[in-house]
């Protein structure tokens, strides 16, 4: 057997071999150095070129910049890298990374661990041989963080989330590009999330919003997506098994699944293959839910004022395209599983005003409620059942950032 | 006795234990502590190990000490020293770290056969605790301060070599982390509580004055000794402990992954079981959908990034190059005898 194709079967960990690259070494100890080094008020200088790391660079300071020349002139290569499960690995509170560029991480590019106080500015992650399954997983990725700003950023190739926020609180995620990830842009298990004026194309799927069962931080709450072009999410889904994020379907534009108080509006979303936006709950995956703090409900989900258009007409995944025979094909804009929460339904069997799904001035979007607690018995496409308001969402305001 | 020539008695009947070739450092006969910057640039200037003779010698009132179940190192040897200033002493406590005086130094000495690497320094300053990795010379004579670490070929059994990595200083917090500050991991009861040459190694600790408010031994937890035959419960679980839990618990720096592997966890879904990843990427392997499937290891996440070695998926994310087969093959027949199945 050649071993090309070994290599694609066994993975590319059997097939690793020294690196053809030879790493920067003494750029590597300058810079973790200064990262070392770093006192309050520092800003860490990385020149332009590109340099090749063996290792992940690690910055636990606060208060401190780490700043390139601009994310096409200071790249950070780790096609060397032997150790560390991330590129750039950042904890401490009010920490700006700005202007550079974090190429082709075994792991994770950027990874941002309970910072209070995160500014992420013109910074590129990105797996640059394009969508491959054993890319690093996400590329601009806070974790338990608050208050955080990522602008003008551009993620691709991220086998997992372009830009992922994760059990976070106070996040605006505007102006920046995402593409060729699994997932363009995602807010999972965090609250007032601004996420708009994003370009999100090529991806599979394009801006998720989710809550999901079995993790510390629970509820994904008040997350605004509004202004973003978001178009031609289509390309395959090349997550690694296992994970959420290879359950959504390729040629997905828009998807809320589980979250409450999400306001989706005047959004371009067009052209994608399955579903331009779907609002679901976690019961859709067919998971079990094992977690008993846990809603799997999305809640006063509103839809207004976008443009949707195309799309619909080449659904992947066996189940949905097995739905086209009850949904029709094109399948709609808008598809809403139809899955409420039973203990909440009032005297007459219908969900409360202030829970429902509202949807409204979205142009000649199509829609379905599928129905999917009677097995598609009662397929609805008539808007008028769903043609409420729920109050804005509030903005976020960001404290403490600089 | 007095408590330093306890101490000294006690460091001088483990001397024997060791067998270094190499010159030892030169430095002063006591040690020499220091709470603030600027750090000594050579490890002898701590004084934390004495100079006569060829071996790594703890100096008066350095405490060598043992933990039950070590963390896995790419098969380095490691020894612990502790040192308190003068009339302090740790506070006991059941569950965490025990609480430690401003001044105190922890060391960890990494050597293979007898070449030492790294010593690590982990000293309790005015500010909270900082980590201070001291880089071995060729001839093992002197070590010097390296923060941002090195990478050290190094040969292990059967002439295989591999790529030691000496972490940097900001690393160290990646698994000595608690609530956001930088901690100790290995001075908790479980680990400490175990025999040391013919006593407890926590009576002892007391004895000399180095540990106050230890209860009766048998309501003080404690972790499996690896490799002493403890079954494959307490072991397995011990191993967890000591290599994933200070990452995997709710105050740890991977609390966002809802796992919690402290030996003191009953419940088994915080423990992975039937538990599918929260971000695990490629580290969820081909096919596996839960960190941990009864009685299928082979269908078990946790265990395939034990056997990783690739940045991107192996567990722990640093601290070895090579796959533990030991530990790993010990939490394989623990989840093979796991009852229940997932849905």
């Amino acid at each position: 057997m050649r071993l090309p194709v070994l290599c694609a079967l066994l993975g590319a960990l059997a097939c690793r071999t020294t690196p053809a690259v030879k790493p920067d070494t003494d750029f590597y100890r300058r810079v973790q150095a200064d990262l070392i080094r770093a006192k309050a008020g520092d800003v860490v200088e990385l020149p332009e070129g590109k340099f090749v790391l063996d290792r992940s660079l690690t910055s636990v300071a606060s208060d401190i910049t780490i700043r390139g020349k601009g994310m096409d002139k200071t790249i950070l290569s780790f096609q060397a890298q032997e150790q560390g499960a991330e590129g750039l690995s950042v904890k401490g509170d009010h920490v700006t990374l700005e202007d550079f560029a974090v190429e082709d991480a075994r792991g994770d590019a950027v990874k941002i661990t309970g910072s209070d106080g995160l500014v992420i500015r013109r910074v590129r992650a990105e797996w640059t041989r394009g969508p491959n399954t054993g890319n690093g997983a996400y590329g601009l990725y806070p974790v338990n963080c608050r208050n955080v700003l990522i602008e003008g950023s551009v993620a691709a190739g991220a086998s997992d989330t372009g830009i992922y926020v994760g059990q976070s609180q106070n996040v605006i995620i505007r102006g920046n590009k995402a593409m060729k990830n699994v997932a363009g842009i995602e807010s999972e298990n965090s609250k007032q999330v601004e996420i708009s004026d994003n370009d999100v194309t090529d991806n599979a799927g394009g801006i998720l919003v989710f809550d999901l069962p079995d993790l510390p931080v629970q509820g994904s709450e008040g997350t605004r997506v509004f202004d973003n072009r978001v178009s031609h999410n289509n390309i395959d889904n090349f997550a690694p098994s296992g994970n959420i994020v290879a359950s959504v379907p390729s040629g997905t534009g828009v998807l809320v699944m589980a979250a409450d108080d999400v306001e989706v509006f005047q959004n371009t979303v067009t052209d994608h293959r399955t579903l331009n936006m779907a609002v679901v709950s976690f019961q859709v995956l067919q998971r079990p839910i094992k977690d008993d703090r846990y809603d799997p409900f999305s809640e006063r989900v509103h839809v207004h004022h976008n443009t949707f258009k195309g799309g619909g007409a080449d659904p992947a995944g066996l189940l949905i395209k097995a739905l086209t025979l009850k949904l029709g094909n094109p399948l709609p804009d808008i598809f809403y599983d139809g899955i409420v929460n039973k203990k909440k339904l009032g005297a007459d069997g219908s969900v409360s005003q202030d829970l429902r799904l509202c949807i409204h001035d979205n142009g000649g979007a199509s829609f379905v409620n599928a129905d999917a607690p009677h097995d598609f018995a009662r397929i609805d496409h008539d808007l008028a059942h769903f043609a409420c308001s729920h109050p804005p969402v509030a903005p976020v305001t960001l404290a403490g950032t600089p | 006795m007095r408590r330093g020539a306890a101490l000294a008695a006690a460091a001088v009947s483990l001397i024997a234990c060791q067998h270094p070739r190499r010159a030892p450092p030169r430095g002063p006969a006591r040690v020499q502590p220091h709470t603030a910057e600027p750090w000594p640039e050579r490890l002898s200037e701590w004084g934390l190990f004495r100079a006569d003779g060829s071996a790594l010698e703890p100096n008066p009132g350095v405490l060598l000490y043992d933990v039950a179940t070590p963390l896995f190192s790419d098969y380095a040897d490691k020894l612990r020293t502790v040192w308190m200033p003068e009339g302090t002493s740790a506070r006991y406590d059941a569950d965490g770290a025990f609480a430690l005086p401003v001044g105190t130094i922890l060391s960890k000495t990494f050597q293979f056969d007898r070449r030492r690497i790294e010593t690590r320094l982990l000293v309790h300053g005015e500010r909270g605790w900082v980590p201070l990795p001291y880089l071995w010379n060729e001839d093992g004579t002197e070590a010097t301060l390296e923060i941002v670490g090195a990478i050290v070929p190094v040969e292990l059994q059967h002439a295989r070599v591999i790529h030691y990595v000496v972490p940097n200083a900001n690393q160290c917090q990646g698994c000595h982390e608690q609530n956001k500050a930088l901690v100790p991991i290995g001075i908790t009861a479980r680990q400490l509580h175990r025999p040391f040459w013919s006593e407890d190694q926590l009576e002892r600790w007391a004895l000399v004055g180095a540990l106050t408010g230890l209860p009766a031994l048998d309501q003080v937890p404690h972790n499996a000794i690896w490799g002493g035959g403890e079954g494959l419960e307490r072991s397995a679980r011990a191993y967890l402990d000591a290599n994933c839990a200070h990452c995997h618990s709710p105050q740890g720096p991977a609390a966002s992954a809802g796992l919690d592997l402290r030996s003191s966890t009953s419940e088994p879904r915080l423990l992975g079981v039937c538990k599918p990843p929260v971000a695990a990427g490629r580290g969820a392997g081909p096919g596996m959908l839960l960190d941990i499937v009864p009685g299928r290891p082979e269908a078990s996440i946790l265990p395939y990034r034990m056997r990783s070695t690739d940045p991107g998926v192996m567990m722990p994310e640093l601290g070895r190059t090579v796959t533990h087969a030991e530990g790993a093959q010990l939490v394989e027949d623990w989840i093979r005898q796991l009852p229940g199945r997932c849905e």
